[in-house]
């Protein structure tokens, strides 16, 4: 059973415990580019579950990122600054953008598994 | 015997490959460094007295420490920017057929009429009684739009045409307040296709933007604008000619819809240089309008700017212009700057861009009525012969229908090739053209849109379109890799601009710090 | 006409390759009762030599500044420009390129926002600068709105020094974006107690210095203020000169410096075309509206200059851009910056210690002057004095006599009950002559 799930919009969240790693996924880093900055919220705000928490951008986009679950915000990847492109060489891994404590696990149901987000993909070709 | 020791007078048979040289200069390719480089600070190149000693008067306040600007002598400052010149494509020197920018010839009368001292050498708040000659060309440049577009009055001081789409919006804000309506009117209906300054301009004043999608034949119609009006709507900002090189048929009827929702029409004028003579946009419902005069008018571009966005109202917004504005007394010419009931309140600090006013004035009455008519019905033309010369060729988003002033392509015929609008336009740069547009409007996949102006002889458009059909042939000869490569014969290759993002320099630095550069001297 | 290439044989086989049978089948979009049919209202186009005495009428119609002892500054200011600053920035390849776009045959204009960037940068004590905002006036609503961004509140706080058009331009996006301001009482003497003004909702303060009455102020004590209320300082320039001689902005921990670089480079121009610079910190710059360039390299590894950091842009962030402004001052910009190469430190420095030596002359002869009071005790090349009478009527006078004596404040602010004030400019320009000629008409109208 995973513990990573995925939102329509392309966010990630992998969950251990009651926080969540949330970051953008390997489908997005690709459609966005050489991605040059990273937006990300300060430590101790709270989001609702689909407000807009961060911001990615490449050299000709800028996209919004959401929040797939609520929560308060518990670390956020600081590394990012100066190497934004850690969200292109490893999303899941070292490109991860905050961590969420999560409000209602319920919010869960509501996403895609890794099977289901790889369905959806194919149906965006 | 023959002297065979003279100056040869043919190459050589075998021209080697080019070689490097030692400055990295290649002949009138002249590499310069920045000024910061080769100024020194204790150089300069205006000659001045120093000033007898006299006690400040400055409370104090003076700067101590040094700046570090260079200096260039006159020799040197005139090499450094003739060279950075040198470096840049422009209008005199080839076709530029950037769309929605119009990229037309700019008149040298028009420059000598903007120096002339009598313009140039007047300061705005020296008294009106001395600047007669001012306020009257203001108020010909005036009386001009608003013949040409139908309008009751026009806005002079915006200063470039995201600042007229400001103060349209602004207008039409002040004319939602007065009819006691801005608490339920916030809401501006702007198309996919529009200009960025369009939705950026809109949530500047705190209107949310609400889009408007686009028919299949790449213009909206009244029934997708009807289904987006309600009693929230304060306004539309349409754009027509459209982003997409087409006239919106269904304007008229748009602008009754919008009329009947009690919200107001304002459109984007950016591409009136299709209209001149032929249609006055007030007369097709517009309530405001702003014209770039370095567009239409022929004012240059300068690198990107200055401009001016003169914005022309009905009669429903007329009483809203912002101040200042010019009026007749006794004594002649005044200017109203303070206290007017309606007026919305200030643009800018003076006047509005009186520099482009003379130029736009200067193009206006060499063309006249006659011209100006001619001038469009000359760019529609232009825009279609491409098209024309294109259409096998190139894929149209729209299919193939007469465009007006510039005429959109997008990237399908391109699908599969491995090369992009992007390749394609660096490919234009080798054969020595400044490209199209590209990416835009977002609306169209890979868009490619030009835009060749009135400006163009016809042999200078079968040549370019020969070029342009020359360099599709190349593609489907499968030769990307001189796509992928270009442009190769510019001052620079392609520049990184990941690199450029990721890690900004956006100023020369100092290898060591100025004060100890200065004890050093 | 001139300018229209096409003979009308042409014209037919172009219509004829499209494929249409005349100019108006490509205009058969127009809903035809909309249509214009009969001429527009206009004359008929003009030979080169006509528009040439058209437009001279109307220009000798007006009193050009060099032609007149004259005295007019108030955010525009009279200076020489070398010969070379008009020569050059009328090279086609400067005049008639389009902004930046191509940045492959674009090096000339990139390299030079680079250079003009740091030199802003520098001048005003900041880290980073922007490639031009339209003027002076509108840059300082626009460090307005950005300073509401950053601190993410809505009130900012004017002070009475403020140039009053510039503030009304603040007023007048602010009230559009319902956003707070607070306008202080006009200021002539300095006085007024700023720190006082910041309150928990105050995004920023907008200082001008010199102000409008010409008074420098020291921004030192109002910085710690803001900062230590969380609010940003915003420091106004108008007269770019000034910092050849005065503490920089940045020196004073300003958080955001805009200003009108007009006086560097370029003509009075009745008003615009201007210069908005805009400088601000590193950590902001993300937050800073308008174009940017950059350094980079290319794909032979050769330095090259590009625009950057285009998302905070309209175009691409669209109604979530830091500004809608697209099209800047780019020219303006060359032409302060090729005539602040060749004043370089040297000439710069000079240059305004010229103007302000110019000033402490014209001061004294005023002070001297019956009927005239000098209301500043420190400038630098602007103050206010006092007449007896209207202002505005005396200034009247003086230009019946050929003589452009300065602004009335009543032109500023007509019902600030200063109307017996008079701001008075005095550049490298001005010559002994000018001056005396100056206070004694002074002493014959006022």
């Amino acid at each position: 059973m995973s513990n990573t799930y995925y939102t329509r919009d392309h966010e990630y969240i992998r969950v251990d415990g009651d926080t969540g790693v949330v970051g953008v996924t390997d489908h997005a880093q690709h459609a966005l580019g050489d991605i040059v900055y990273v937006e990300l919220p300060e430590v101790g705000a709270s989001f609702k579950r689909g407000d807009q928490v961060a911001v990615v951008e490449s050299v000709k986009a800028a996209s919004e990122v959401f929040a797939p679950v609520t929560g308060e915000v518990v670390a956020i990847n600081g590394a990012l600054e100066k190497e934004p492109g850690a969200v292109n060489e490893a999303p899941l891994d070292k490109g991860w953008f905050y961590k969420v404590r999560v409000a209602d696990r319920a919010e869960l149901d509501g996403l895609m598994d890794e099977a289901a987000y790889a369905a959806f993909l194919k149906t965006l070709a | 015997m023959l002297n065979n020791q003279g100056r040869p007078t043919a190459p050589a048979a075998s021209a080697e490959a080019p070689q490097r040289t030692f400055t990295t200069n290649r002949a009138l390719q002249l590499e310069e460094g920045l000024i910061f480089e080769h100024g020194r600070v204790d150089v300069t190149g205006v000659d001045m007295d120093e000033p007898e000693t006299f006690a400040l008067r400055l409370g104090g306040l003076e700067r101590m420490a040094p700046i570090g600007l260079p200096g260039l002598s006159e020799p040197e400052a005139m090499r450094h920017y003739v060279r950075l010149s040198q470096k840049n494509y422009s209008i005199d020197s080839g076709l530029y057929p950037l769309g929605s920018c119009t990229m037309k010839h700019n008149p040298r009368i028009n420059e000598a009429m903007a120096r002339l001292p009598g313009f140039a050498d007047v300061h705005p708040l020296q008294p009106v009684s001395t600047a007669q000659g001012a306020l009257e060309l203001m108020d010909e440049l005036s009386r001009w739009l608003m013949e040409m577009t139908g309008a009751h009055a026009v806005a002079l001081s915006p200063k470039a045409g995201a600042h007229g789409e400001l103060c349209g919006m602004m207008a039409i804000r002040a004319a939602i307040e007065a009819r006691g309506e801005s608490a339920t009117r916030n809401v501006v209906l702007v198309p996919d296709s529009a200009h960025g300054t369009n939705p950026a301009t809109a949530a500047l004043i705190g209107f949310a933007v609400r889009s408007v999608p686009a028919n299949a034949d790449g213009t909206v119609s009244a029934q997708a604008v009807r289904a987006a009006l309600g009693p929230d709507v304060a306004a539309i900002m349409l754009t027509n000619p459209n982003t997409c090189g087409l006239f919106e048929r269904e304007i008229v009827e748009i602008a009754e819809a919008i009329h009947e929702a009690g919200a107001y029409f304002y459109c984007d004028g950016a591409n009136f240089n299709a209209l001149m003579g032929k249609a006055r946009p007030v007369d097709l419902g517009v309530d405001a309008m702003h014209i770039n005069l370095h567009k239409t008018f022929s004012t240059p571009h300068g690198g990107g700017g200055p401009g001016a966005g003169p914005v022309v109202l009905s009669e429903r917004l007329a009483p809203y212009a912002p101040l200042p504005f010019t009026t007749r007394d006794t004594t002649g010419r005044a200017l109203v700057e303070h206290g007017h009931a309606t007026a919305f309140g200030r643009m800018t600090a003076f006047h509005g861009q009186m520099g482009m006013f003379t130029r736009a004035m200067s193009f206006m009455l060499s063309h006249g009525s006659d011209g100006l008519r001619q001038a469009s019905e000359d760019a529609v033309l232009n825009a279609n012969y491409v098209r024309a010369g294109l259409a096998d060729l190139f894929s149209q988003p729209f299919g193939d229908r007469p465009c007006m002033h510039e005429v959109l392509f997008d990237d399908k015929w391109l699908e599969g090739t491995g090369v992009t609008t992007l390749d394609f336009a660096k490919a234009m740069i080798d054969e020595g053209y400044h490209p199209m547009t590209m990416y835009f409007p977002l609306v169209v996949h890979g868009a490619m849109l030009i835009e060749p102006t009135e400006s163009e002889p016809k042999v200078a458009l079968d040549l370019f379109i020969a070029t342009l059909r020359d360099l599709a042939f190349r593609v489907a000869r499968g030769e990307t890799g001189s796509f992928h490569a270009a442009p190769v014969h510019a001052p620079r290759r392609r520049l990184d601009e990941t690199r450029a993002a990721r890690q900004p320099v956006l100023r020369w630095t100092p290898p060591r710090p100025i004060e100890d550069t200065m004890a050093a001297e | 006409m001139r300018f229209l290439p096409h003979t009308n044989i042409e014209r037919q086989d172009m219509l004829a390759a499209i494929g249409v049978g005349s100019i108006d089948d490509l205009f058969a979009d127009i809903p035809a009762a909309k249509r214009l049919t009969a001429p527009l209202d206009l004359p008929r186009g003009k030979s080169e030599a006509a528009v040439a005495r058209a437009l001279s009428a109307m220009a000798g119609k007006n009193v050009a500044a060099a032609s007149v002892p004259f005295f007019v500054g108030c955010g525009a200011y009279k200076h020489h420009v070398p010969a070379t600053v008009d020569h050059l920035i009328q090279r086609s390849e400067f005049l008639t390129s389009y902004t930046p776009y191509q940045p492959e045959i674009a090096q000339g204009t990139l390299q030079m926002l680079f250079e003009f960037q740091t030199q802003v940068a520098m001048l005003t004590g900041m880290e980073v600068a922007n490639a031009s905002m339209y003027d002076g006036s509108t840059g300082t609503a626009e460090a307005v709105l950005m300073a509401h961004r950053i601190t993410r509140r809505r009130k900012a706080v004017l002070s009475g020094g403020l140039h009053p058009h510039y503030a009304e331009v603040v007023r007048t996006l602010s009230r559009m974006a319902r956003d707070e301001v607070v306008s202080l009482p006009p200021d002539v003497f300095a006085r007024e107690a700023l720190v006082d003004a910041i309150d928990a909702d105050t995004s920023c303060i907008v200082v001008q210095t010199p102000d409008v009455f010409g008074n420098p102020r020291d921004l030192r004590a109002i910085a710690r203020a803001c900062h230590a209320k969380g609010a940003l300082l915003i420091a106004v320039f108008t007269e770019a000169v000034s910092l050849g001689l005065l503490e920089s902005p940045g020196a004073m921990d300003a958080d955001i410096v805009v200003g009108e670089g007009q006086s560097i480079g370029n003509a009075l121009n009745f008003g615009g075309p201007y210069l908005g610079l805009f400088a601000t910190r590193q950590k902001y710059v993300r937050q800073m509206p308008g174009r940017l360039a950059g350094e980079t390299v290319d794909a032979a590894g050769r330095r090259g200059f590009v625009l950057t950091l285009s998302t905070r842009e309209q175009h691409i962030r669209r109604e979530k851009a830091t500004s809608n402004i697209c099209t800047n001052s780019g020219l303006c910009a060359l032409a302060f910056s090729i005539h602040l190469s060749l004043l370089g430190e040297t000439g710069l420095r000079r240059l305004a210690r010229i103007n302000h030596a110019n000033a402490v002359k014209l001061a004294d002869m005023l002070a001297r002057a019956p009927n005239v009071e000098v209301m500043n005790e420190t400038f630098f090349n602007e103050f206010t004095i006092r007449v007896k009478g209207d202002a505005a009527t005396v200034i009247e006078r003086l230009a019946d006599r050929d003589i452009l004596g300065g602004v009335p404040v009543s032109r500023l602010l007509p019902n600030a009950g200063l109307d017996d004030l008079i701001i008075v400019a005095n550049t490298e320009v001005n010559t002994d002559e000018d001056r005396e000629a100056f206070v004694a008409a002074l002493e014959g109208v006022a």
